[in-house]
Protein backbone atom coordinates (compact mmCIF):
# COMPACT_ATOMS: atom_id res chain seq x y z
CA UNK A 1 0.00 0.00 0.00
CA UNK A 2 1.02 3.37 -1.03
CA UNK A 3 1.29 6.50 1.56
CA UNK A 4 -0.72 9.37 -0.23
CA UNK A 5 1.48 11.75 -2.89
CA UNK A 6 0.62 14.31 -5.05
CA UNK A 7 1.49 13.34 -9.03
CA UNK A 8 2.60 16.49 -10.91
CA UNK A 9 2.64 16.30 -14.30
CA UNK A 10 4.87 18.80 -15.59
CA UNK A 11 4.76 19.60 -19.92
CA UNK A 12 8.45 20.89 -20.02
CA UNK A 13 11.83 19.94 -18.35
CA UNK A 14 11.59 23.40 -17.00
CA UNK A 15 8.55 22.77 -15.24
CA UNK A 16 9.58 19.68 -13.40
CA UNK A 17 13.16 21.41 -12.62
CA UNK A 18 10.84 23.65 -11.37
CA UNK A 19 8.58 20.97 -9.20
CA UNK A 20 11.58 20.09 -8.06
CA UNK A 21 13.43 22.65 -6.85
CA UNK A 22 10.05 23.80 -5.00
CA UNK A 23 9.24 20.72 -3.36
CA UNK A 24 12.98 19.59 -2.36
CA UNK A 25 13.86 16.58 -0.35
CA UNK A 26 9.94 16.31 -0.68
CA UNK A 27 10.04 15.68 -4.26
CA UNK A 28 11.19 12.87 -6.92
CA UNK A 29 11.13 12.55 -10.56
CA UNK A 30 8.79 9.38 -11.19
CA UNK A 31 8.92 7.57 -14.69
CA UNK A 32 7.54 3.73 -15.23
CA UNK A 33 7.75 3.44 -11.19
CA UNK A 34 9.58 0.09 -11.18
CA UNK A 35 12.05 1.00 -8.46
CA UNK A 36 10.07 3.96 -6.91
CA UNK A 37 7.05 2.73 -6.29
CA UNK A 38 8.65 -1.08 -4.91
CA UNK A 39 10.24 1.17 -2.25
CA UNK A 40 7.22 3.34 -1.47
CA UNK A 41 5.69 0.45 -1.25
CA UNK A 42 8.15 -0.77 1.44
CA UNK A 43 7.75 3.13 3.60
CA UNK A 44 12.04 3.09 2.49
CA UNK A 45 11.01 6.74 0.39
CA UNK A 46 8.21 8.56 1.18
CA UNK A 47 8.21 11.25 -1.38
CA UNK A 48 4.92 13.75 -0.68
CA UNK A 49 5.50 14.77 -4.37
CA UNK A 50 5.91 12.61 -7.42
CA UNK A 51 7.51 14.48 -10.48
CA UNK A 52 6.12 12.26 -13.35
CA UNK A 53 8.00 13.45 -16.59
CA UNK A 54 6.50 10.96 -18.84
CA UNK A 55 4.40 13.65 -20.23
CA UNK A 56 7.37 15.89 -21.37
CA UNK A 57 7.65 15.91 -25.20
CA UNK A 58 10.71 14.86 -26.56
CA UNK A 59 12.20 13.10 -23.05
CA UNK A 60 11.88 9.53 -24.57
CA UNK A 61 12.82 9.87 -28.21
CA UNK A 62 15.78 7.85 -29.51
CA UNK A 63 18.30 10.27 -31.54
CA UNK A 64 21.24 9.40 -33.66
CA UNK A 65 23.99 11.64 -34.56
CA UNK A 66 26.79 10.61 -37.54
CA UNK A 67 30.39 11.24 -36.87
CA UNK A 68 31.75 14.62 -38.05
CA UNK A 69 35.34 15.15 -38.33
CA UNK A 70 37.02 13.69 -35.14
CA UNK A 71 34.18 13.68 -33.29
CA UNK A 72 32.25 9.99 -32.86
CA UNK A 73 28.62 9.27 -34.17
CA UNK A 74 26.91 9.42 -31.24
CA UNK A 75 23.59 7.37 -30.45
CA UNK A 76 21.21 9.47 -27.49
CA UNK A 77 18.87 7.88 -25.57
CA UNK A 78 15.89 9.70 -23.68
CA UNK A 79 15.41 9.00 -20.29
CA UNK A 80 11.94 8.08 -20.32
CA UNK A 81 12.57 6.26 -22.94
CA UNK A 82 10.90 2.04 -22.10
CA UNK A 83 13.48 -0.84 -22.39
CA UNK A 84 10.95 -2.34 -24.67
CA UNK A 85 11.52 0.73 -26.88
CA UNK A 86 14.87 0.09 -26.99
CA UNK A 87 14.61 -3.46 -27.59
CA UNK A 88 12.92 -2.41 -31.05
CA UNK A 89 14.52 0.45 -31.96
CA UNK A 90 15.19 0.00 -35.26
CA UNK A 91 17.58 3.02 -35.11
CA UNK A 92 19.41 1.08 -32.07
CA UNK A 93 18.96 -2.59 -33.54
CA UNK A 94 21.10 -0.56 -36.10
CA UNK A 95 23.91 1.14 -34.14
CA UNK A 96 24.21 -0.77 -31.11
CA UNK A 97 22.43 -4.54 -31.27
CA UNK A 98 23.87 -4.92 -28.00
CA UNK A 99 21.98 -2.57 -26.34
CA UNK A 100 19.14 -3.39 -28.17
CA UNK A 101 19.77 -7.20 -27.18
CA UNK A 102 20.57 -6.39 -23.57
CA UNK A 103 17.55 -4.06 -22.84
CA UNK A 104 15.05 -7.88 -24.21
CA UNK A 105 16.32 -9.28 -21.31
CA UNK A 106 16.17 -6.72 -18.50
CA UNK A 107 14.03 -8.04 -15.85
CA UNK A 108 10.91 -9.42 -17.51
CA UNK A 109 7.98 -8.46 -19.86
CA UNK A 110 6.03 -6.52 -17.33
CA UNK A 111 9.31 -4.32 -16.41
CA UNK A 112 10.43 -3.99 -19.88
CA UNK A 113 7.13 -1.98 -20.74
CA UNK A 114 6.92 0.58 -17.85
CA UNK A 115 10.71 0.82 -16.88
CA UNK A 116 12.87 3.78 -18.51
CA UNK A 117 16.22 3.67 -19.19
CA UNK A 118 16.37 7.63 -17.21
CA UNK A 119 14.94 5.16 -14.28
CA UNK A 120 16.72 2.52 -14.12
CA UNK A 121 20.50 4.51 -14.33
CA UNK A 122 19.07 7.69 -12.07
CA UNK A 123 18.33 5.05 -9.44
CA UNK A 124 21.90 3.29 -9.59
CA UNK A 125 20.88 -0.60 -8.31
CA UNK A 126 24.40 -2.21 -8.31
CA UNK A 127 22.39 -4.69 -10.17
CA UNK A 128 21.78 -2.71 -13.51
CA UNK A 129 22.16 -4.41 -17.00
CA UNK A 130 21.98 -1.00 -18.31
CA UNK A 131 24.67 0.58 -16.54
CA UNK A 132 27.42 -2.15 -17.21
CA UNK A 133 26.95 -2.53 -20.77
CA UNK A 134 26.64 1.16 -21.36
CA UNK A 135 30.23 1.82 -19.74
CA UNK A 136 31.30 -0.30 -22.62
CA UNK A 137 29.93 2.04 -24.93
CA UNK A 138 31.91 5.61 -23.00
CA UNK A 139 28.08 6.58 -22.10
CA UNK A 140 27.47 10.27 -20.95
CA UNK A 141 24.51 11.34 -18.57
CA UNK A 142 23.10 14.79 -19.11
CA UNK A 143 21.31 16.30 -16.24
CA UNK A 144 19.17 19.55 -16.86
CA UNK A 145 18.42 22.04 -13.56
CA UNK A 146 17.56 25.66 -13.28
CA UNK A 147 21.09 26.43 -13.40
CA UNK A 148 21.62 24.59 -16.94
CA UNK A 149 23.05 21.59 -18.53
CA UNK A 150 25.53 20.03 -17.46
CA UNK A 151 27.05 16.23 -19.19
CA UNK A 152 29.32 13.92 -17.38
CA UNK A 153 30.67 10.51 -17.63
CA UNK A 154 28.48 7.74 -16.41
CA UNK A 155 31.60 6.40 -14.56
CA UNK A 156 31.15 9.65 -12.85
CA UNK A 157 27.79 9.53 -12.17
CA UNK A 158 27.01 6.34 -10.70
CA UNK A 159 28.89 7.02 -7.26
CA UNK A 160 28.08 3.79 -5.22
CA UNK A 161 24.67 1.77 -4.72
CA UNK A 162 21.97 4.03 -5.18
CA UNK A 163 23.89 6.92 -5.16
CA UNK A 164 24.74 9.50 -7.95
CA UNK A 165 26.35 12.61 -8.98
CA UNK A 166 22.50 14.44 -9.58
CA UNK A 167 22.11 17.32 -7.37
CA UNK A 168 19.06 18.35 -5.98
CA UNK A 169 16.81 19.94 -8.34
CA UNK A 170 18.72 18.24 -11.38
CA UNK A 171 16.69 15.83 -14.01
CA UNK A 172 18.57 13.15 -15.64
CA UNK A 173 17.28 14.24 -19.10
CA UNK A 174 19.14 11.35 -21.68
CA UNK A 175 22.14 9.28 -22.01
CA UNK A 176 24.52 9.55 -24.98
CA UNK A 177 26.16 6.39 -26.04
CA UNK A 178 29.35 6.02 -28.56
CA UNK A 179 28.28 3.35 -30.89
CA UNK A 180 31.51 0.70 -32.00
CA UNK A 181 32.83 0.84 -35.14
CA UNK A 182 31.10 -1.91 -37.22
CA UNK A 183 34.27 -3.94 -36.88
CA UNK A 184 33.46 -4.77 -33.54
CA UNK A 185 32.64 -7.94 -31.87
CA UNK A 186 30.66 -7.87 -28.26
CA UNK A 187 28.91 -9.09 -26.28
CA UNK A 188 26.95 -8.91 -22.37
CA UNK A 189 27.19 -12.13 -20.62
CA UNK A 190 24.65 -12.37 -17.15
CA UNK A 191 23.68 -14.49 -14.25
CA UNK A 192 20.99 -14.25 -12.00
CA UNK A 193 18.23 -16.44 -10.81
CA UNK A 194 15.74 -13.26 -10.27
CA UNK A 195 14.47 -10.23 -11.64
CA UNK A 196 17.86 -8.58 -11.08
CA UNK A 197 20.95 -9.99 -12.39
CA UNK A 198 23.91 -11.50 -10.06
CA UNK A 199 27.18 -10.59 -12.04
CA UNK A 200 26.90 -8.97 -15.37
CA UNK A 201 29.90 -8.49 -17.70
CA UNK A 202 30.16 -6.93 -20.96
CA UNK A 203 33.16 -6.69 -23.38
CA UNK A 204 33.85 -5.05 -26.87
CA UNK A 205 36.53 -6.15 -28.85
CA UNK A 206 37.56 -3.62 -31.95
CA UNK A 207 39.59 -4.39 -34.98
CA UNK A 208 40.63 -2.56 -37.87
CA UNK A 209 38.29 -2.83 -40.67
CA UNK A 210 39.87 -5.68 -43.36
CA UNK A 211 43.01 -6.79 -41.10
CA UNK A 212 43.71 -10.28 -42.27
CA UNK A 213 45.98 -10.51 -39.32
CA UNK A 214 42.33 -9.38 -37.06
CA UNK A 215 44.41 -7.85 -34.30
CA UNK A 216 42.70 -5.95 -31.30
CA UNK A 217 42.87 -2.56 -31.90
CA UNK A 218 40.64 -1.35 -28.99
CA UNK A 219 38.81 -3.09 -26.14
CA UNK A 220 35.98 -2.86 -23.53
CA UNK A 221 35.68 -4.59 -20.18
CA UNK A 222 33.08 -3.49 -17.93
CA UNK A 223 31.96 -5.48 -14.88
CA UNK A 224 28.78 -4.84 -12.72
CA UNK A 225 26.03 -6.29 -9.87
CA UNK A 226 29.13 -7.46 -7.79
CA UNK A 227 30.50 -4.25 -7.49
CA UNK A 228 29.41 -1.52 -5.53
CA UNK A 229 28.77 0.29 -8.96
CA UNK A 230 29.91 -1.30 -12.10
CA UNK A 231 33.70 -0.62 -13.10
CA UNK A 232 35.17 -0.60 -16.55
CA UNK A 233 38.63 -2.66 -15.82
CA UNK A 234 41.40 -0.92 -18.19
CA UNK A 235 43.89 -3.50 -16.51
CA UNK A 236 41.99 -5.72 -18.33
CA UNK A 237 41.15 -3.74 -21.50
CA UNK A 238 45.19 -3.80 -21.68
CA UNK A 239 45.86 -7.36 -21.67
CA UNK A 240 43.81 -7.93 -25.03
CA UNK A 241 44.95 -4.78 -27.43
CA UNK A 242 47.40 -5.88 -29.93
CA UNK A 243 46.28 -9.64 -29.10
CA UNK A 244 44.97 -11.76 -32.44
CA UNK A 245 41.32 -12.89 -31.82
CA UNK A 246 42.14 -16.20 -33.15
CA UNK A 247 44.40 -16.48 -30.89
CA UNK A 248 42.53 -14.86 -27.78
CA UNK A 249 42.74 -18.01 -25.89
CA UNK A 250 46.87 -17.06 -25.24
CA UNK A 251 45.08 -13.87 -22.94
CA UNK A 252 42.06 -14.83 -22.02
CA UNK A 253 43.27 -16.25 -18.64
CA UNK A 254 45.07 -13.02 -17.70
CA UNK A 255 42.46 -10.64 -19.16
CA UNK A 256 40.09 -12.31 -16.80
CA UNK A 257 42.61 -12.47 -13.95
CA UNK A 258 42.72 -8.63 -14.66
CA UNK A 259 38.66 -8.54 -14.20
CA UNK A 260 38.90 -10.21 -11.07
CA UNK A 261 41.00 -8.20 -9.65
CA UNK A 262 39.09 -4.78 -10.90
CA UNK A 263 35.93 -6.24 -9.12
CA UNK A 264 35.30 -5.52 -5.41
CA UNK A 265 32.80 -7.90 -4.34
CA UNK A 266 31.15 -8.55 -0.65
CA UNK A 267 29.51 -11.41 0.75
CA UNK A 268 26.07 -11.08 0.16
CA UNK A 269 22.47 -12.94 -0.58
CA UNK A 270 24.15 -13.57 -3.66
CA UNK A 271 26.76 -15.21 -3.03
CA UNK A 272 30.11 -15.18 -0.92
CA UNK A 273 32.70 -13.14 -2.65
CA UNK A 274 35.01 -15.84 -3.68
CA UNK A 275 32.52 -17.38 -5.35
CA UNK A 276 31.30 -14.00 -6.97
CA UNK A 277 35.41 -13.66 -8.01
CA UNK A 278 35.23 -17.33 -9.46
CA UNK A 279 32.32 -16.49 -11.27
CA UNK A 280 33.60 -13.08 -12.97
CA UNK A 281 36.63 -15.09 -14.38
CA UNK A 282 34.39 -17.73 -15.97
CA UNK A 283 31.84 -14.81 -16.90
CA UNK A 284 34.82 -13.12 -18.30
CA UNK A 285 36.21 -15.79 -20.25
CA UNK A 286 32.84 -16.58 -22.07
CA UNK A 287 32.20 -13.15 -22.73
CA UNK A 288 35.57 -12.45 -24.57
CA UNK A 289 35.27 -15.32 -26.26
CA UNK A 290 31.61 -15.13 -28.00
CA UNK A 291 32.70 -11.33 -28.97
CA UNK A 292 35.72 -12.39 -30.56
CA UNK A 293 33.69 -14.91 -32.76
CA UNK A 294 31.45 -12.20 -33.39
CA UNK A 295 34.26 -10.19 -34.49
CA UNK A 296 35.43 -12.60 -36.88
CA UNK A 297 32.18 -13.12 -38.15
CA UNK A 298 31.43 -16.86 -36.94
CA UNK A 299 28.31 -17.76 -34.70
CA UNK A 300 29.74 -18.05 -31.09
CA UNK A 301 29.05 -20.78 -28.49
CA UNK A 302 26.38 -19.41 -26.12
CA UNK A 303 24.99 -22.05 -24.75
CA UNK A 304 25.90 -21.94 -21.53
CA UNK A 305 23.47 -23.20 -18.68
CA UNK A 306 21.97 -20.50 -16.27
CA UNK A 307 23.13 -17.34 -18.23
CA UNK A 308 21.90 -15.21 -20.46
CA UNK A 309 24.16 -13.78 -23.25
CA UNK A 310 22.52 -10.94 -25.59
CA UNK B 1 1.22 18.47 7.54
CA UNK B 2 -1.00 18.82 4.49
CA UNK B 3 -4.22 17.58 3.95
CA UNK B 4 -4.41 14.33 1.38
CA UNK B 5 -4.76 15.38 -2.10
CA UNK B 6 -8.17 15.31 -3.79
CA UNK B 7 -9.24 12.28 -5.40
CA UNK B 8 -9.32 13.11 -9.72
CA UNK B 9 -12.10 11.74 -11.81
CA UNK B 10 -10.41 9.17 -14.38
CA UNK B 11 -11.72 7.13 -16.78
CA UNK B 12 -11.37 3.35 -16.93
CA UNK B 13 -11.71 1.07 -19.95
CA UNK B 14 -11.97 -2.69 -18.62
CA UNK B 15 -12.42 -5.41 -20.26
CA UNK B 16 -15.02 -2.82 -22.58
CA UNK B 17 -16.89 -1.59 -19.46
CA UNK B 18 -16.52 2.17 -18.82
CA UNK B 19 -15.96 3.35 -15.56
CA UNK B 20 -15.55 6.81 -14.47
CA UNK B 21 -14.33 6.78 -10.82
CA UNK B 22 -12.39 9.16 -8.66
CA UNK B 23 -9.40 8.01 -7.39
CA UNK B 24 -6.48 9.48 -5.25
CA UNK B 25 -3.24 9.20 -6.93
CA UNK B 26 -1.43 6.77 -5.14
CA UNK B 27 -4.50 4.25 -5.96
CA UNK B 28 -2.82 0.87 -7.06
CA UNK B 29 -4.54 -0.59 -10.24
CA UNK B 30 -4.55 -3.59 -8.78
CA UNK B 31 -6.50 -2.48 -5.27
CA UNK B 32 -9.00 -0.48 -7.71
CA UNK B 33 -10.02 -3.93 -9.80
CA UNK B 34 -10.23 -5.94 -6.85
CA UNK B 35 -12.02 -3.96 -4.64
CA UNK B 36 -13.57 -0.96 -5.88
CA UNK B 37 -14.72 -3.17 -9.56
CA UNK B 38 -14.83 -6.67 -7.96
CA UNK B 39 -12.09 -8.47 -10.38
CA UNK B 40 -10.60 -10.71 -8.15
CA UNK B 41 -8.74 -12.57 -11.16
CA UNK B 42 -5.74 -10.88 -10.53
CA UNK B 43 -3.69 -11.65 -7.49
CA UNK B 44 -1.59 -9.74 -5.37
CA UNK B 45 1.18 -11.51 -4.64
CA UNK B 46 4.90 -11.11 -4.19
CA UNK B 47 3.69 -7.13 -4.28
CA UNK B 48 6.75 -6.44 -6.51
CA UNK B 49 6.75 -7.02 -10.14
CA UNK B 50 8.65 -10.53 -9.82
CA UNK B 51 5.84 -13.10 -10.05
CA UNK B 52 3.63 -12.09 -12.22
CA UNK B 53 0.57 -12.91 -10.69
CA UNK B 54 -0.98 -9.34 -11.09
CA UNK B 55 -0.71 -9.04 -14.94
CA UNK B 56 -2.97 -7.60 -16.35
CA UNK B 57 -3.28 -5.23 -19.89
CA UNK B 58 -2.98 -1.92 -20.37
CA UNK B 59 -3.27 -1.25 -24.08
CA UNK B 60 -2.28 -4.52 -24.51
CA UNK B 61 0.79 -4.38 -22.97
CA UNK B 62 1.12 -6.78 -19.83
CA UNK B 63 1.93 -5.06 -16.67
CA UNK B 64 2.16 -5.61 -13.05
CA UNK B 65 -0.91 -3.92 -11.62
CA UNK B 66 0.61 -4.36 -8.41
CA UNK B 67 3.21 -1.82 -9.36
CA UNK B 68 0.93 0.03 -11.42
CA UNK B 69 -0.75 3.64 -10.52
CA UNK B 70 -4.53 3.60 -11.46
CA UNK B 71 -4.56 7.13 -12.49
CA UNK B 72 -1.76 6.36 -15.40
CA UNK B 73 -4.49 3.99 -16.75
CA UNK B 74 -6.55 6.58 -17.09
CA UNK B 75 -8.38 6.82 -20.58
CA UNK B 76 -6.59 3.54 -21.42
CA UNK B 77 -7.97 0.23 -22.50
CA UNK B 78 -7.55 -2.53 -19.76
CA UNK B 79 -8.14 -6.42 -19.96
CA UNK B 80 -7.90 -8.81 -17.22
CA UNK B 81 -8.80 -12.85 -17.25
CA UNK B 82 -12.47 -11.72 -16.56
CA UNK B 83 -12.06 -10.12 -20.43
CA UNK B 84 -10.87 -13.29 -21.63
CA UNK B 85 -14.06 -15.61 -22.06
CA UNK B 86 -17.53 -14.50 -24.00
CA UNK B 87 -19.97 -15.32 -21.35
CA UNK B 88 -19.91 -18.86 -20.91
CA UNK B 89 -17.32 -19.77 -23.69
CA UNK B 90 -13.94 -20.06 -23.22
CA UNK B 91 -11.12 -18.14 -25.19
CA UNK B 92 -8.96 -20.47 -27.42
CA UNK B 93 -6.12 -19.96 -25.00
CA UNK B 94 -8.16 -20.49 -21.92
CA UNK B 95 -9.32 -23.78 -23.96
CA UNK B 96 -5.84 -24.95 -24.44
CA UNK B 97 -5.14 -24.58 -20.80
CA UNK B 98 -8.03 -26.54 -19.27
CA UNK B 99 -6.80 -29.27 -22.18
CA UNK B 100 -3.38 -29.03 -21.59
CA UNK B 101 -3.85 -29.52 -17.78
CA UNK B 102 -2.23 -26.47 -17.02
CA UNK B 103 -3.26 -25.41 -14.04
CA UNK B 104 -2.89 -26.91 -10.49
CA UNK B 105 -4.12 -24.68 -7.53
CA UNK B 106 -5.07 -21.94 -10.42
CA UNK B 107 -3.34 -19.02 -8.57
CA UNK B 108 -0.83 -18.15 -11.30
CA UNK B 109 -3.24 -19.01 -13.97
CA UNK B 110 -4.97 -15.76 -14.38
CA UNK B 111 -1.48 -14.03 -14.89
CA UNK B 112 0.07 -16.59 -16.80
CA UNK B 113 -3.18 -16.10 -19.00
CA UNK B 114 -2.95 -12.44 -19.44
CA UNK B 115 1.00 -13.06 -19.98
CA UNK B 116 0.23 -15.33 -22.90
CA UNK B 117 -2.68 -13.24 -24.30
CA UNK B 118 -0.07 -10.20 -24.83
CA UNK B 119 2.65 -12.43 -26.25
CA UNK B 120 0.04 -14.20 -29.07
CA UNK B 121 -0.82 -10.60 -29.71
CA UNK B 122 2.59 -9.85 -30.39
CA UNK B 123 3.95 -13.02 -31.92
CA UNK B 124 0.57 -15.13 -32.91
CA UNK B 125 2.87 -18.63 -33.66
CA UNK B 126 5.30 -18.36 -31.01
CA UNK B 127 8.30 -20.93 -30.82
CA UNK B 128 9.25 -22.65 -27.93
CA UNK B 129 12.06 -19.73 -27.09
CA UNK B 130 9.50 -17.23 -27.66
CA UNK B 131 7.00 -18.75 -25.10
CA UNK B 132 10.00 -19.42 -22.45
CA UNK B 133 11.41 -15.72 -23.06
CA UNK B 134 7.93 -14.44 -22.58
CA UNK B 135 7.18 -16.50 -19.45
CA UNK B 136 9.85 -15.52 -17.60
CA UNK B 137 8.85 -13.38 -14.29
CA UNK B 138 5.84 -15.96 -14.36
CA UNK B 139 6.13 -17.38 -11.52
CA UNK B 140 3.96 -21.22 -11.12
CA UNK B 141 4.89 -23.53 -7.63
CA UNK B 142 2.61 -26.28 -9.25
CA UNK B 143 2.62 -27.49 -12.65
CA UNK B 144 6.86 -26.77 -13.45
CA UNK B 145 5.54 -24.83 -16.27
CA UNK B 146 6.14 -27.73 -18.90
CA UNK B 147 1.65 -27.61 -19.34
CA UNK B 148 1.36 -24.19 -19.68
CA UNK B 149 4.18 -23.89 -22.21
CA UNK B 150 2.39 -26.53 -24.07
CA UNK B 151 -0.87 -25.44 -23.81
CA UNK B 152 0.60 -21.72 -25.19
CA UNK B 153 2.04 -23.31 -28.05
CA UNK B 154 -0.80 -25.12 -29.08
CA UNK B 155 -3.11 -21.84 -28.76
CA UNK B 156 -0.55 -20.40 -31.09
CA UNK B 157 -0.71 -23.52 -33.36
CA UNK B 158 -4.67 -23.64 -33.80
CA UNK B 159 -6.09 -21.80 -36.68
CA UNK B 160 -7.97 -18.76 -36.10
CA UNK B 161 -6.03 -17.60 -33.23
CA UNK B 162 -6.39 -14.24 -33.67
CA UNK B 163 -7.30 -10.73 -31.16
CA UNK B 164 -11.22 -11.58 -31.85
CA UNK B 165 -10.32 -15.22 -31.11
CA UNK B 166 -9.05 -14.43 -27.94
Amino acid sequence: VLRPFTLHRPRTTDEACELLVRFGDDAVPYAGGTELLLLMKLGMARPRHLVDVKRIPGLGEITDAPGVGAAAPRLTLGATSTHRAVERSPRIQGRCPLVAATARHVANVRVRNVGTVGGNLAFADPHSDLATLFLTLDATIELVSARGRRVLPLADFVRGPWETARQPGELLTSVGLTPWPASTGAAYVKFGVYERPTLGVAVALQCAPGDPTGRVTAARVAIGCVNPRPVRVLAAETRLVGARLAELDDVLDAAAAAAVDGADPDDDLHGSADYKREMVAVFARRALRVAAARARGIVPPIRFPHAVVA
Amino acid sequence: MSAAPAPEPIRLLVNGRVHDLALPAHALLLDVLRDQLGLKGAKRSCDSQVCGACTVLVDGLAVSACTYLAVEADGHAIVSVEGLAHGETLSPLQQAFLEAGAVQCGFCTPGMLMTARALLDEHPRPTREDVLHYLRGSLCRCTGYRKIVEAILAAGAAPGQTREGA
